[in-house]
């Protein structure tokens, strides 16, 4: 499709140059590329799924290669290859567990989708859980009515793909791509939405006459103070500037726009000022599988300093940042450094620098790097759009969005022979 | 390219260049206690100072290998002092020394010593307990006049003073006070002897808490005598109401115009507390180093009026010029020692000295202190602290400490291997000088922010960071965000070293940074060098939502500092208050 090349040859364009900054807006761009890609993609009768998951594939491999440490692409990607799966599954599975959900009726159910979407999707997932693993009590125990409600969902594929496979077919792959397209609606809904939901959580963490420090600015973290302050809660926010990008001044700018009482304080003063705060709320660049963090450069040193004195630290994530693979060496695999000149101005040591001497090795280093890990121990709590979580919890979480076969985006080359 | 932006302060302080410049026999005294670069090389420096420490006498020896070593020194430090008059004080640590600049040579005493008798010791000699009281009640009234401006805790020296002579007469006190303020009154605008209500306290041995700004009583009596007008900054934090938050910029002005009615304000005092309050002297041995040469001059041009004895007129003008400087800017720990040790020093001066003999005891004195206690002790340290380094070695040092730069530049003129991180942190931004320092060497430098702090600790070997001072607790007060560094370093297993002399130890304790803290200019904090078009935050209303805090100091726990490297050697954060307690005396009395 040449339109969708273009689409995608742009949005790569864009990451290369990094033109696109911040998860949650790549998150959203990924997502409607690959919704394109989705909608324009023709796929046979048989193995529909497989041929989407190839597709997607293809593309989310060239997008993740071109931002590495934009990690909310590939979450993303894995997102999207996980609903294919798990809509391919849903025909069968909900035969076989016997959920009284109609969702998938036949033929015509099209516009049934649309009253109960979220449930469909919640509920295939248990669904597809339930079958994938071994039998549990709970299984066991619902396959006697089972057997016994397989006579009324009618159509719907059953086990024995025998009589309404060819009646199906046709309508199946029409459902698929569409089933595919909602849950991808569905994904991008929860992305835009990720902000209100967190900061629906913010009441019952910020009470009264509390101090908070956050260093940087975070989206997140500006909703989620904002929406305790619509709950008339006082309380002030010590924000650290984040050198060098000094996005700590924009949300200081904003906390007070909205009548907050702020304190901008350097970072180096970190330190100093966290045994009189009561909560460290920071926003993430993205969450790794062990409840890692990679949070903008200074996180570290806060999180330690908030360990030392006992004070919690809070992470505010939107589900699009948990990303399923485990950081090796996250310190320099997924850190990007920046331009010296943040730093420094370019000739400003020219005078005092022999650049005659003898080796030729530059005698000035400068360090910009963008991102920190925070390791899961110096974390207290993850608030995601579905609660508060331990960063020990975020491993199921992964199993919730994510399969396991979809961890290597890479595809297999094809064999020599 | 664009050169790095000029403190503000440059142009004001070479435009106003007023009468009271005294002529180059000033600045070049100034200039040559600059810097600090050990001239002898440690192991020298280390035996001849420690058989002065055994001998307590025959300081001469070791002054004249310096002269030896190099005669052109002298004439050099004259003509940078023509150059460069504003900076003549500069030290390695100040914001405005322009880069080119080569390293002066620290041969502060070398003048001087020249001069210097063979035994310059004095005797004390026996006074009638009348005498001996009345000189007591005279130190307590300057004691308790000067306590509160924060010059840590005189009265520790004057307890000792005291419990060697008699004990106290209240009787006497009453009357002795109103002799002072008498007396006081009409030869200074200021006084001292009024600003505070005398003080109830009389425990001496431990030291008095400072001024608490919050008392509202106290701190209008302190505005109405003081000689610097301060304006309360606009947007207090209230976390801090016990510490005096002041508008920055406001009082040079004001200063100024008052230059020509403060006739009792000696040109160099003045000269020196305008450097303090625009940051061009900065760093505490160079501010000690600097009031300590005020002082001298002071002395040098003093004369007794009649009536008067020497000691009590001339502590009483010490006290006025003390306060003068912490308005300007608070006082620091070593300039507190100091002041200290000078206090004892006129206290102790046998009542029957001339006048001129007194004065040139003082200032040998003076020349003493700061060659014993900060430029020897500096090349102890540094003999120390290089057995501490070794090939292959990443060293990581925080700011620009004075100790720090010689330790490191000696470890290279040694030979050995090793390569520097140099962090640094907003708004002082004083690595840079460091760093520029360093790269003019040819050593090997990376540059990064305190944020990525984290980042680089995986290479580091060593931390080596400089000290304001070091509380009995252990807690090293320093420049902000040295706790940072000193928390990451130990989370990732690496030593952390603090270099610091010893008279820079204080028995106060200290726990977090909040009780005692200086504030510097908050504005410097929203401006941005380069960004003030996106960030915009000084266009804001000034709304009271936002308050802009820029701390100075911070105090980092002793758990996470490994050693203190001292002129008394290599010691544990443990052994401080020992320090103090047994070496007291002898620590800052010579």
């Amino acid at each position: 499709m040449p339109d969708v090349q273009t689409l995608v040859n742009e949005f790569l364009f864009k990451l290369k140059k990094r033109k696109i900054e911040g998860s949650h807006a790549t998150a959203r761009q990924t997502t409607i590329l690959l919704r394109s890609v989705i909608s324009q993609q023709r796929i046979p009768y048989t193995h529909q799924a497989a041929a989407l998951i190839d597709a997607v594939k293809a593309v989310g491999e060239q997008l993740v290669a071109a931002n590495p440490v934009e990690l909310a692409v590939g979450n993303i990607v894995r997102r999207v290859l996980h609903i294919i799966r798990e809509e391919d599954l849903s025909p069968t599975t909900v035969a076989i567990a016997g959920l009284n959900v109609s969702a998938v009726s036949d033929d015509e159910g099209d516009t049934d989708h649309d009253d109960h979407p979220v449930l469909s999707a919640a509920a295939v997932a248990a669904a597809s859980r339930n079958t994938l693993r071994p039998p549990s009590l709970q299984t066991l125990l619902e396959d006697l009515p089972d057997s016994a409600a397989v006579p009324h969902t009618s159509s719907s594929g059953g086990d024995s793909e025998g009589k309404s496979k060819s009646a199906d077919k046709s309508s199946r792959s029409r459902r698929l791509k569409h089933d595919v397209i909602e849950a991808v609606n569905e994904l991008i809904e929860d992305i835009d939405t990720c902000h209100e939901q967190i900061a629906e959580q913010a009441v019952e963490h910020i009470h009264q006459n509390e101090v908070i420090l956050t260093l940087g600015s975070s989206r997140t973290v500006l909703e989620f103070l904002c929406a305790a302050k619509e709950k008339k809660r006082s309380f002030r926010v010590f924000v650290a500037e984040g050198a060098p990008r000094y996005q700590g001044h924009l949300l200081a700018k904003e906390l007070v726009a909205r009548g907050l009482q702020t304190t901008l304080i350097a970072d180096s003063a970190v330190f100093a000022m966290i045994s009189r705060v009561n909560m460290v709320i920071v926003g993430a660049h993205a969450v790794m599988a062990n409840g890692g963090v990679i949070a903008p450069v200074g996180l570290n040193m806060v999180a330690l300093a908030a360990q030392r004195h006992a004070v919690p630290f809070v992470v505010l994530a939107g589900s699009h940042k948990l990303c399923p693979l485990y950081p090796h060496n996250p310190e320099v695999l997924l850190n990007e450094l920046r331009s010296p000149s943040e730093l420094l101005d370019f000739g400003e040591f020219s005078d005092c620098m022999d650049f005659g001497s003898g080796t030729g090795s530059p005698l000035l280093h400068v360090v910009n790097p963008t991102f920190d890990y925070v390791p899961p121990k110096l974390v207290s709590l993850f608030i995601t759009d579905t609660g508060g979580h331990n960063p020990s919890y975020v491993y199921r979480l992964i199993a919730d969005y994510y399969s396991t076969d979809d961890l290597v985006l890479q595809r297999k080359p094809a064999p020599v022979n | 390219m664009i050169p790095p932006p000029r403190h503000h302060s440059d142009n004001l302080a070479l435009l106003s260049r007023p009468v009271p410049f005294s002529p180059a026999a000033a600045p070049s005294s100034y200039t040559a206690a600059s810097d600090f670069s050990p001239t002898a090389t440690g192991t020298v420096a280390a035996s001849s100072y420690s058989g002065k420490l055994a001998a307590a006498a025959g300081a001469d020896g070791e002054p004249g290998d310096d002269v030896a070593m190099s005669p052109g020194r002298v004439g050099r430090g004259r003509v940078m002092a023509s150059s460069v008059p504003a900076s003549g004080l500069t030290t390695v640590s100040v914001v405005t020394m322009p880069p080119g600049i080569t390293e002066k040579v620290g041969g502060a005493s070398v003048e001087v010593q020249n001069e210097r008798p063979a035994n310059s010791k004095p005797q004390k000699e026996k006074m009638t307990k009348a005498e001996r009281r009345a000189l007591q009640e005279a130190q307590r009234a300057a004691k308790a006049a000067s306590k509160g401006e924060g010059s840590k805790a005189a009265a520790a020296g004057a307890g000792a003073v005291s419990s060697e002579i008699t004990k106290p007469n209240k009787a006497v006190k009453p009357s002795q006070k109103k002799s002072d303020s008498a007396s006081v009154a009409p030869s200074e605008k200021k006084g001292p002897g009024g600003e505070r209500p005398p003080e109830k306290e009389r425990k001496k041995d431990v030291p008095h808490p400072r001024m608490q700004y919050d008392d509202e009583s106290r701190v209008e009596k302190a505005k109405r005598k003081a000689v610097v007008k301060q304006t309360e900054a606009r947007n207090r934090v209230e976390l801090f109401r016990h510490l005096p938050q002041y508008e920055h910029g406001s009082q040079l002005p004001d200063l100024e115009s008052k230059f020509f009615q403060l006739d009792l304000m000696h040109p160099a005092v003045y000269k020196v507390g305008l450097q303090y309050l625009y940051g061009d002297v900065c760093g505490g041995n160079a501010r000690c180093i600097a009031m300590l040469k005020a002082f001298q001059e002071v002395i040098k041009e003093y004369s007794t009026p009649p009536e008067k004895t020497l000691s009590r007129d001339l502590t009483t003008k010490i006290n006025s010029y003390v306060s003068f400087f912490t308005e300007c800017r608070p006082l620091s720990v070593s300039m507190g020692n100091a002041i200290r040790f000078l206090k004892s020093r006129i206290a102790n001066l046998p009542l029957t000295m001339s006048e001129l003999e007194a004065k040139t005891t003082l200032q040998l004195d003076i020349d003493q202190f700061i060659n014993e206690k900060i430029i020897l002790a500096d090349k102890v340290i540094v003999s120390h602290a290089v057995t501490k380094i070794r090939d292959g070695d990443v060293l990581l040092t925080y700011g620009s400490s004075s100790a720090v730069e010689m330790i490191l530049l000696h470890a290279y003129e040694l030979g050995k291997q090793f390569r520097i991180v140099v962090v640094d942190s907003r708004p002082k931004l004083e690595g840079q000088l460091l760093l520029r320092r360093l790269i003019g060497k040819g050593i090997n430098c990376t540059y990064t922010n305190i944020n990525a702090a984290s980042y680089i600790m995986h290479e580091v070997t060593r931390v080596f960071l400089g000290a304001s001072a070091v509380l009995s607790n252990g807690t090293v007060y320093s420049r902000v965000g040295t706790a940072c560094v000193a928390m990451v370093a130990h989370a990732f297993r690496v030593p952390v070293l603090v270099c610091c002399e010893a008279y820079k130890f204080h028995e106060r304790v200290q726990l977090d940074s909040i009780c005692s803290n200086e504030f510097g200019d908050p504005d410097v904090i929203s401006k941005v060098p380069g960004r003030e078009e996106t960030i915009g935050l000084d266009s804001l209303p000034s709304s009271g939502n936002l308050q802009l805090l820029n701390l100075i100091y911070d105090a980092t726990p002793s758990d996470y500092v490994s050693m203190i490297i001292t002129d008394y050697g290599m010691v544990p954060p443990t052994s401080v208050p020992v320090i103090v307690r047994e070496y007291r005396r002898e620590h800052l009395w010579i």
